[in-house]
């Protein structure tokens, strides 16, 4: 049996558990058992390092102590010292902070002098840090994942989108290319998707700029989800909770600043591997994504049960007078159209 | 004070030049910055997905550094835009650690108060004050928050998406809390007060 700990991080149990709910189905098949770090902290995401540095890394750095303690189990076999991260921000925020505390020892000793106030320490390179898929296809394996197929995707045509924050900066040069990896296209070819090749893979969905600069935002998610559908994409498949979210929840809004009318589902490439292991789309939390993924899902057979849709948006124009849509460059959008 | 010369005054040098800035904006830096490095190639404005929006690239801002122009480069809304998608890291021939410059010019123009546009430090400051109190991100908190402080008129077309994630479940109304809370607010009191003396 394959034993890690596991780092969830919190999109894994709100916005992004679909993820979480779709990796649990999977571990049995695939005999790994992930220990949950206890009680670990938010890892900051991208917010926490641009406003104080010692307190950001310290914040990291609590989990990497707390994961250390987990480390060798007094009693009982098994220990691990591989730390395995689904998400990528939390998967590159820990990286970061292991490889940044030993290339700067001063760092290390004020993020240690800081963990001591909580009666914590941890030595830069104990541990391993990982992200969930370079497990899968590089510990579990890809004839394993490909032994376990039961009802192959064919017929699903996909694109891998990876993401920016996973294969760079790549302190441990664990990816097969920083700007075009494979191991995501290979993973779904295991499955028996339809693998598009997909030369956006790892552009950046936008980040927190949904949050703070929209426009910026949209016109990201719009090149992503354009050339997807170009390329005859039914979906795009991700390994990143805030991936995800950008594509799915702010598809709609994109559509709506753009003039265009793109529907393209993006689902966790564990959800695509807990199908083609057999197991139903409702234990998988396929359904709970905002641009549905039904349609793309019944050319390969699998129906998925109906849940509760959002309200639908207000059709008449006419009514109470509303405020005038907030976009402020009218004029990039008529550019686009 | 050197006179000042037509010259001087064309080439935009007739302001206050600080040749400590490159030095403390490296130090403050994590990692081995390498920002010294530079040698203004330009691959990290090509290789922007963002370049457009911002009002310098980064290695017109690493040449500001140089330059010593605090004000200017501190007041740029370069770094903000940053998504960090370390597209110019790992193409840098120079190994300058890009992204993390930009989160030490975030936090400088923080405290310097001169960033221009107040929405990305007030998400930073809301997100990093939610983490803070409970231990985990909050989004419920983080979203209501932030949207009626910066995108009062963009709630409306938010409902659709907002609700969506509420009755999927992807979004919870109360807060998660860690259990040694305490032990992580001694820890960032701790990491503070070290921050203030380095």
């Amino acid at each position: 049996m394959n034993k890690y700990l596991l780092y969830p991080g919190c999109s894994m149990d709100s916005s992004a558990k679909a993820y979480m709910e779709s990796l649990n189905e999977i571990l049995e098949p695939l005999n790994l058992h992930l220990e949950e770090i206890k009680d670990w902290n938010c890892c900051g995401a991208t917010e926490y390092l641009g406003i104080n540095l010692i307190p950001a890394y310290s914040l990291i750095a609590r989990n990497l102590a707390l994961a250390a303690k987990q480390m060798n189990p007094v009693n009982g076999t098994g220990g691990t010292r591989t730390v395995v991260a689904p998400c990528s921000a939390c998967y590159l925020n820990l990286a970061k902070a292991d490889y940044y505390m030993q290339e700067r020892p001063t760092l290390g000793a004020k993020v240690n002098e800081a963990l001591a106030a909580g009666g914590l320490e941890y030595k830069a390179g104990t541990l391993d840090v990982r992200h969930l898929i370079d497990v899968l296809v590089y510990d579990v394996g890809l004839d394993t994942i490909r032994s376990k197929v039961v009802r192959p995707l064919s017929g699903l045509k996909v694109v891998p989108y990876m993401g920016c924050m996973l294969p760079r900066p790549d302190y441990q040069h664990r990816w097969s290319d920083h700007e075009h990896p494979t191991e995501l296209d290979d993973l779904l070819r295991a499955l028996g998707a339809d693998v598009i090749d997909y030369p956006l893979t790892t552009e950046c969905c936008g980040g927190h700029m949904t949050q703070i600069g929209p426009e910026t935002a949209f016109e990201l998610i719009r090149r992503l989800v354009a050339d997807a559908d170009e390329r005859g994409a039914q979906m795009m498949v991700t390994v990143c909770p805030m991936c995800q979210m950008n594509i799915d929840a702010y598809q709609n809004e994109a559509n709506h600043f753009f003039g265009t009318n793109y529907h393209m589902p993006i689902l966790f490439f564990t959800q695509l591997m807990g199908l083609a292991f057999g197991k139903e789309p409702g234990d998988l939390g396929i359904g709970v994504e905002l641009v549905s993924a039904r349609n793309a899902l019944a050319n390969i057979g699998v129906e998925v049960p109906v849940t509760q849709e959002p309200a639908a948006p207000r059709k008449k124009d006419e009514g109470l007078p509303m405020p005038r849509r907030w976009t402020k460059h009218e004029g990039r959008k008529e550019a686009v159209k | 004070m050197p006179q000042m010369t037509d010259e001087r005054v064309r080439a935009g040098m007739n302001r206050e030049e600080d040749p400590s800035l490159l030095h403390e904006v490296s130090m403050k830096t994590a990692g081995v910055s390498h920002l010294e490095m530079c040698i203004q190639c330009g691959t990290c404005g090509g290789s922007c997905p963002v370049a457009m929006d911002m009002e310098h690239t980064p290695r017109m801002l690493f040449a500001m550094l140089r330059a010593g122009m605090r004000e200017e480069v501190l007041r740029s809304n370069t770094p903000w835009l940053c998504v960090s998608c370390y597209h110019c890291v790992v193409r840098c021939p120079q190994e300058v650690h890009i992204a993390d410059v930009m989160y030490t010019l975030k936090g400088m123009a923080i405290k310097a108060k001169l960033y221009s546009d107040s929405t990305a430090p007030h998400f930073s400051q809301t997100f990093v004050d939610m983490v803070e109190a409970y231990g985990r991100s909050y989004e419920m908190g983080l979203a209501s928050r932030h949207y009626l402080r910066h995108f009062p008129l963009r709630l409306p077309s938010m409902m659709p998406m907002g609700l969506g994630m509420i009755t999927k479940g992807r979004m919870t109304i109360t807060p998660k809390k860690i259990k040694h809370l305490d032990q992580l607010k001694s820890i960032l009191h701790r990491a503070k007060q070290l921050e203030l003396t380095s």
